[in-house]
């Protein structure tokens, strides 16, 4: 039997893979595993502020569009990984898919005033790097750290 | 009249009617629904809303609540009112620019500032 290496109480995990469910408190918990790995990685309040705003549109999309039409405590699974060089996230709902692309740009002047539309476009900026699978239930996405300013 | 489980801050100066939000996190779809809720039954006990929407306690902000802000804008708009947004975090802001919606609403760096700018 291998002796477990004794752990840091102060190092919070910088893995994860969590089942959660459409509920505030299991998505704020999740947010805060994110925002310790990210803080213990050394990423600013900045890079903080983009991976939350990334990941709470992420599990939106997954809830709200992802599940709709499924029982409400139907589950995605998010899975998480922070390194002192990037992020990367992946939301993965039970639904049936969606196309990113089909999203209308809410950007041009005739969409300004619609409500919706915005999340995915939110992702693609705060983000390095943004992928689905081809079934379009499963996002992927990478945040690089900035280099720091010389 | 705010209910004993709202979400916001409100209190009319002169023909204003000041909104301030108590959480600084604007994210969860439910409390936004509130929030917007809140919001619509100001606006529909107005004549000629004159609306202030101070930014000043909020970190964050989801997609959902900028749909909710156009949603609130088109009713005001609806009633010939006026709608201002005031004090958003420089970050806040940023996703405003990034959506383009800096061009759709009137925002001011202080309530002070938008307090004047109504007609």
């Amino acid at each position: 039997m291998s002796t477990p290496r004794p752990s840091n109480p102060a190092q919070p995990p910088m893995s994860g893979k969590v089942v959660v469910r459409h509920n505030r408190h299991e998505v704020e918990s999740v947010q805060n595993s994110l925002d310790a790995a990210m803080s213990a990685a050394g990423f600013s309040k900045a890079s903080l502020f983009a991976v939350r705003l990334a990941f709470q549109e992420a599990i939106a999309n997954a809830f709200n569009h992802g599940h709709k039409g499924l029982p409400h405590d139907t589950s995605a699974t998010v899975e998480f990984s922070v390194t002192q060089r990037n992020v990367t996230i992946a939301v993965e709902d039970q639904g049936p898919g969606f196309q990113a692309d089909a999203v209308a740009d809410c950007t041009l002047d005739e969409n300004l005033e619609i409500p919706r539309g915005r999340g995915v476009m939110l992702i693609r900026n705060y983000m390095s790097e943004v992928r689905y699978n081809a079934k379009g239930n499963r996002i992927e996405m990478v945040y690089i750290k900035p280099a720091p300013a010389p | 009249m705010p209910s004993a489980d709202s979400r916001l801050r409100v209190r009319k100066q002169d023909a204003v009617v000041r909104v301030e939000f108590i959480d600084r996190n604007i994210l969860d779809e439910a409390n936004i629904q509130l929030i917007s809720d809140e919001i619509s039954r100001i606006i529909d006990q107005e004549t000629s809303p004159k609306l202030l929407i101070s930014f000043a306690n909020v970190d964050h902000l989801s997609s959902a609540a900028l749909g909710a802000l156009i949603t609130i804008n088109n009713k005001v708009r609806n009633k010939s009112g006026q709608l201002r947004l005031a004090s958003i975090d420089p970050q806040i802001y940023e996703v405003f620019v990034i959506t383009r919606l800096n061009k759709l609403f009137q925002i001011h760096e202080s309530p002070e500032d938008a307090l004047k700018s109504f007609a």
